[in-house]
């Protein structure tokens, strides 16, 4: 496509974030369209009312908005938001780790451990049985007694962890997904 | 001094002389004609211009990007992603779980069904389709205005020249053309039907042509170009007419064609003065603003006028606030509860020439009524449908839902089930609440969940 630095001037990082994220410029180019967009007062960043406002619908929305901010921090800026949404492409089939490249945002591993965090709120490592809980109640809500949700939880952490420890670690838990098609389920059809 | 007054004397003779002819010329082609209801007779060739001038400067653009060896930034009107069409949660999370090798949907929790809202909720936050309604339509071709352009760097000097020969016209000619024509306009307009109210007898026939003037002159004023199609179809008085609703201007293209009565709140200022004067020769209906919340109050005077034959149809906007005519959201359900025939129209703007739609959020009234007239036409369609009534066994919902798809389906525009009260405020959480209800349906099973055995 020839260079592709003048169209990516207005793209704060536009270059950088070419190279890591794998996403074409043209996308790149829409993604901060849309980042644009959902900053209605034009302040450069996102606060999580902006997102927030997209995702009323989602039981887990705020958990999912949360991913977008590093801890502590209130705004994300459009570099921040696309290394996040760069873990929803489409998996490259012919990566092959040789410890060179730095892992592509969107390997396998990579993804799991976005889906990891969503659970590990407190960034220990460990998905501790209150935390399974926590997300059990946002994703049922008051549909189910408090009963039926403590044994869905007991079940789900007795299945996964494997070394008795009362809480499942990112390997128990890429493990207990081993067979499932993560890639598939993971991914944002993006046209590109 | 006599060099001084020389140049003075000639510029003021030929100011005169200007505005002489401006006037004649505003006067014998827009004025006069308008209020006869004369056409004009120049728009066709006047859009085929343009349409014209458009297609060429994209593809100036398109030649300077390829020399720089860009892509001519394209606006998407479908979208960034791919959506799968109506996947319910409990497909998606069957699909999980099969991947992973589990034989039915047991009642339990996989770690995986976090992924299904996940991968929900990113593709909400890329690209949604309730909020693009709520901003004006991107566009393929350039149409010459600022505010439809995204690809600034790829303007060469002709396109330059062009552009600036373009904003000469638009805000040196046709701007105080237009604003001529609307400022008589409105006021003939309010002298006449102050004037026809005064009058006894034969009080509808005047009040209805003095109506109709008035909006062929704003019309005019916006170089409106409108195509009325299955004009058999168009409302009677027995009734109430619908329509999809993108502008203030909606009620002026619809009323440019047949006489209706008008619902509203009561403004001040320069538009409650017409308002008032209106009401004075025609029954519109204007509610003060503690009425309004009264929708007992509201809608015994809306069945109280449809009951009378020598009234006009109500025009009513039943979506409630502007959305950017690329969707009908969804219908408010008092007009439909009155119980008489409701006669759709379906409104469609060609955004090519101007945007129509009111961003009540980016500007106000004025500044839209500016912008308005400093594009180059106001052109769209309106179709008339066939008339409908409730069936039996319809409640007043379904009734507008119906209704809501027909015009839709003629005007070309996405049927959606948003409420357009979705500009201001926040969906309810009853949205929520049905996705937590659906997801423990799976978890559970949809039987009683019963304790089972530790194993």
């Amino acid at each position: 496509m020839g260079s592709s630095r003048s169209s990516l001037r207005g793209v704060p990082d536009g270059q950088q974030l070419l190279q890591e994220t794998g996403f074409s410029a043209a996308l790149l180019l829409r993604l901060h369209q849309r980042f644009q967009f959902l900053d209605k007062d034009s302040r450069g960043h996102l606060r999580s009312e902006d997102l927030e406002a997209e995702l009323s619908e989602n039981p887990i929305g705020d958990r999912i908005v949360g991913a977008f901010f590093q801890p502590g921090q209130e705004t994300v800026d459009f570099p921040s938001f696309v290394r996040v949404l760069a873990h929803f492409r489409p998996t490259e089939k012919n990566w092959t780790r040789d410890g060179v490249q730095p892992e592509p945002a969107n390997s396998r591993n990579r993804k799991l451990k976005f889906a990891f965090q969503l659970y590990d709120q407190d960034r220990d490592g460990k998905i501790s049985r209150t935390e399974l809980l926590q997300v059990l109640r946002e994703m049922l809500g008051l549909q189910v007694t408090e009963e039926q949700l403590q044994s869905i939880a007991e079940r789900a952490i007795q299945e996964a962890d494997l070394d008795r420890d009362d809480a499942i670690c990112f390997d128990e838990f890429r493990k207990s997904l081993e067979k499932v098609d993560i890639d598939h389920k993971m991914s944002v059809r993006f046209l590109e | 001094m006599s060099w001084l007054t020389l140049p003075v004397d000639l510029l003021s003779k030929y100011l005169g002389l200007f505005t002489d002819v401006w006037l004649t010329l505003v006067f014998g082609f827009l004025i006069v004609p308008a209020v006869f209801g004369v056409p004009f007779g120049i728009h066709k060739y006047y859009i085929k211009i343009l349409l014209s001038i458009f297609e060429w400067t994209t593809l100036q653009m398109e030649l300077k990007a390829k020399e720089k060896n860009n892509q001519l930034y394209k606006h998407y009107t479908s979208g960034i992603i791919v959506k799968v069409p109506d996947s319910t949660l409990k497909q998606e999370i069957q699909d999980l779980r099969c991947s992973a090798g589990c034989l039915s949907l047991d009642p339990r929790l996989e770690l995986a069904d976090v992924f299904v809202f996940c991968r929900k909720a990113l593709e909400n936050i890329i690209d949604d389709d309730v909020t693009k309604r709520f901003s004006a339509q991107k566009l393929e071709n350039w149409n010459l205005l600022t505010r439809s352009n995204h690809n600034f760097r790829y303007i060469n000097l002709k396109l330059l020249a062009l552009w600036i020969l373009g904003v000469l016209i638009r805000y040196g000619v046709l701007l105080p053309f237009r604003v001529t024509v609307a400022v008589t306009g409105i006021f003939l307009f309010v002298v006449l039907s102050t004037v026809v109210g005064l009058i006894p007898c034969t009080k509808t026939y005047l009040s209805d042509k003095v109506h109709l003037m008035g909006y062929r002159l704003c019309v005019r004023s916006l170089t409106g170009i409108i195509t009325y199609h299955n004009r058999e179809n168009k409302p009677k008085n027995d009734g109430i007419c619908v329509a999809n609703h993108t502008t203030p201007i909606d009620g002026i293209v619809l009323a440019n064609d047949h006489c209706y009565s008008l619902v509203g709140q009561l403004h001040g200022g320069l538009l409650g003065l017409i308002q008032r004067a209106m009401v004075k020769s025609s029954p519109h209906m204007w509610f003060e603003r503690a009425e309004v919340k009264d929708r007992r109050l509201v809608a015994k005077r809306l069945r109280d006028h449809v009951a009378d034959e020598n009234k006009h149809p109500v025009l009513i906007f039943p979506e409630g606030t502007c959305v950017n005519n690329t969707s009908v959201m969804m219908f408010r359900k008092g007009s439909f509860e009155i119980g008489c025939t409701v006669y759709p129209a379906a409104i469609k703007y060609d955004p090519r020439f101007g945007d129509a739609f009111w961003n009540s959020s980016k500007f106000g009234l004025v500044g839209y009524l500016l912008r308005m007239m400093s594009s180059w036409a106001i052109v769209c369609s309106v179709w008339y449908l066939p008339p409908m009534n409730r069936k039996e066994g319809e409640d007043a919902m379904q009734f507008a839902n119906r209704v809501k798809a027909a015009i839709a389906a003629q005007g070309g525009l996405v049927d959606l089930i948003w409420d357009a009260g979705l500009k201001r405020t926040k969906v309810k959480d009853t949205f929520k609440e049905e996705q937590q209800q659906l997801y423990s349906k799976i978890l559970l099973g949809d039987h009683e969940y019963q304790n089972h055995p530790e194993s």
